[in-house]
């Protein structure tokens, strides 16, 4: 259909040039070295050495963060690009890069001083250094305010107690940023503070593995403090501000979790198409049954939906705006969509779909924990109706 | 030492590809056209060669290419060169490989060089020819198929790769050099470099600027052109052997390779 008539004015969803060849170097990456290396994580439950350095070498761990600080500036637009293409390999990949550059350093980077900054990000950026995010505790989920971990105050020290669990990369992080009580009688707004903690101190030990349903290569554990000394100087933020810095901090990550359902989906539907028309059933391709049909069209909608939803917000991120309500909108439609493409996307390969084989069985796992983590999909819709009725 | 990587814009090479039976020329407008993939190791040794003599070392990308051909530019800038320079003009097409090699040759007497760098060939038309022929356009020694290079007091020594091994052949600067896809590994641009990548100069280049010969590129400027094309035709549907019982399977495989004195 030629163009009704030149428009005065147009939107212009054109990538800028800088992040087409962001976006092109990833998923070069991804085809030549992530996308085959998939079973080998899958199996021996670890990302490969010589892939974790050229993701460094590329510069991947600084991807949302400063130049100033060593990272690569490229904006929330930048980095939505960089996750939807690493959606397309191994979830390791970006649960790695999700726990470091999302939320683990990112609390570091909103809040944190410029002293910490200076100290820290360099080598975060460069991935020298490994980053996670610990909240979450046994009986703190969905209710994050009601964390136990304590912080006492003693001269220059804090001294914490109690214990975190499901901290992705717990296992191997150089350093977490830390939500701890330091005064109960203030609750949520007021009484949690932020650490910057080397988790290699005394005092502090990590938990085995947690045995999980999918994203195997990606580790979570406990993390436990037992008179864990933290200088003062590596409170993040202001005393009392910490549950503010958490939830600025899980906003970030939203939109970026987005982008990397929306590659993952892409791949998928890219995977069915291909064997829809290739699988011959009844002396015809199962491509030509209106059934396997309609299951595609309504698989690449759902993404293109999914995919403006991402860019959009990842447009008001950068304009400054808030975008707490997109941010939500976009994990909770995004997510539940991986979900069902995934599982469509199986559906029309079939038996062969269920085997180990074909990949899709590990996305179809995997794809699961994206409507539980960083937030349910219920607090989404609860941050969402509060945003609405407020 | 200016060192300058010649690269080639080619069409992606799992794309489906057609010819114009108007001009006979490949429809390169529509297909994604990517940097050619042996050029990536000539940029990656450039930046090697760059990397250990020095920081009064630089690493200039000459292409010759639409205005299209600036994203392959960008991918060379992305990985560390520090400028480019770009031959475009619409007068260019239907060069052959002889002209291609007045033309790039021509834009590097304009630009200036110590080293130049070349991949051995191009995936689309895969002469070979080019890297030669611009030597001996510019009176350099040619040092090609390079699966090591060595530099040292103002002279190249390069492992020539051949089915055998390797012949060792030395020349003095400036010479031209076309590597191998042994010679190393190319680096990913780094994120840094990608944004790095929009800063650095991209130099246009016209044919007044490069003093072409008008007589010596295009169509009137080639030697050889295209008569006719042909499809290759499509490969026949393959026999299958089914058979309820492997052994027997495998038995009837083995008959058939038999006849065909594979085995």
């Amino acid at each position: 259909m030629a163009a009704v008539a030149q428009a005065p004015q147009s939107l212009n969803f054109e990538l800028p040039e800088d992040l087409k060849l962001l976006k092109s170097t990833i998923r070069e990456f991804v085809e030549k070295e992530l996308w085959p290396a998939a079973a080998q994580v899958e199996d021996s439950d670890e990302i490969p050495a010589a892939i974790l350095d050229k993701m460094s070498e590329m510069g991947l761990f600084g991807l949302p963060f400063a130049e100033e600080y060593g990272g690569a500036g490229m904006g929330e637009l930048g980095y939505c690009v960089a996750l939807e293409e690493l959606g397309r390999a191994s979830a390791a990949f970006s649960n790695l890069l999700g726990a470091h550059c999302s939320i683990g350093a990112m609390a570091l980077h909103l809040d944190g001083s410029k002293e910490l900054k200076d100290r820290f990000m360099p080598q975060l950026c460069a991935g020298d250094k490994l980053a996670c995010f610990a909240l979450s505790e046994p009986n703190a989920g969905s209710d994050a305010a009601n964390i136990q971990t304590a912080a006492r105050r003693d001269g220059d020290l804090f001294v914490l107690n109690g214990v975190k669990h499901y901290i992705t990369s717990g296992d191997i992080a150089d350093f977490a940023s830390v939500f701890a009580v330091t005064d109960r009688s203030l609750g949520a707004r007021g009484g949690i503070t932020a650490f910057w903690v080397d988790l290699n101190a005394p005092g502090i030990t990590r938990g085995p593995n947690d045995k999980k349903m999918g994203l195997s290569g990606s580790h979570t554990c406990e993390l436990i403090f037992q008179d864990a000394q933290v200088p003062a100087d590596r409170v993040i933020g202001k005393i009392g501000a910490g549950f503010l810095t958490a939830m600025k901090t899980l906003d970030m990550g939203r939109l970026s979790l987005g982008a990397g359902c929306v590659g993952t989906s892409q791949l998928m539907l890219e995977k069915a198409i291909a064997h829809a028309k290739d699988r011959v059933q009844f002396g015809k391709p199962i491509a030509r049954q209106q059934a396997v049909q309609f299951m595609l069209a309504d698989m690449a909608t759902e993404i293109y939906a999914a995919r403006n939803m991402v860019y959009n917000g990842a447009w008001k991120a950068d304009r400054a705006e808030r975008f707490t309500i997109e941010a939500a909108m976009v994990k909770r439609y995004c997510s539940d969509m991986a979900i069902r493409v995934v599982d469509r996307a199986l559906q029309i390969h079939g038996g062969m779909g269920f085997m180990k084989e074909t990949g899709i069985e590990r996305v179809y796992r995997d794809a699961r924990i994206l409507a539980i983590y960083e937030g349910t999909n219920e607090i989404q819709r609860m941050i969402i109706a509060e945003e609405l009725l407020k | 030492m200016k060192i300058v990587v010649t690269v080639k814009q080619v069409p992606d090479t799992n794309a489906e590809k057609a010819f114009d039976p108007a001009t006979k020329r490949l429809n390169r407008s529509a297909i994604e056209n990517v940097l050619n993939p042996f050029d990536e190791y000539a940029i990656e040794e450039a930046l090697r060669i760059k990397e250990a003599a020095g920081a009064d070392s630089t690493v200039t990308i000459l292409t010759m290419a639409p205005q299209k051909g600036v994203d392959i530019v960008r991918k060379a800038l992305g990985m560390g060169a520090d400028n480019a320079a770009m031959l475009s003009d619409e007068a260019i097409g239907g060069s052959d490989t002889m002209a291609t090699a007045y033309l790039i040759s021509q834009a590097l007497k304009h630009i200036g060089f110590d080293l130049i760098l070349t991949g051995t060939q191009s995936t689309d038309a895969i002469n070979s020819i080019v890297p030669a022929a611009v030597a001996e356009h510019l009176g350099i020694p040619a040092l090609t198929y390079a699966k090591k290079v060595t530099i040292a007091d103002g002279r190249v020594e390069i492992q020539r790769e051949t089915d055998a091994g390797y012949q060792r052949v030395s020349a003095p600067l400036p010479a031209l050099i076309s590597v191998t896809k042994s010679i190393n590994e190319p680096r990913y641009p780094t994120l840094k470099g990608i944004m790095g990548a929009k800063k650095k100069e991209i130099k246009a280049l016209s044919l007044a600027d490069i003093g072409a010969d008008a007589a010596r590129f295009g169509d009137a400027g080639s030697k050889t052109w295209v008569e006719s094309f042909t499809p290759v035709s499509a490969r026949g549907k393959g026999t299958v052997i089914q058979a309820q019982d492997p052994v027997e399977g495998a038995k009837q495989i083995l008959e058939f390779l038999i006849a065909k004195k594979v085995v």
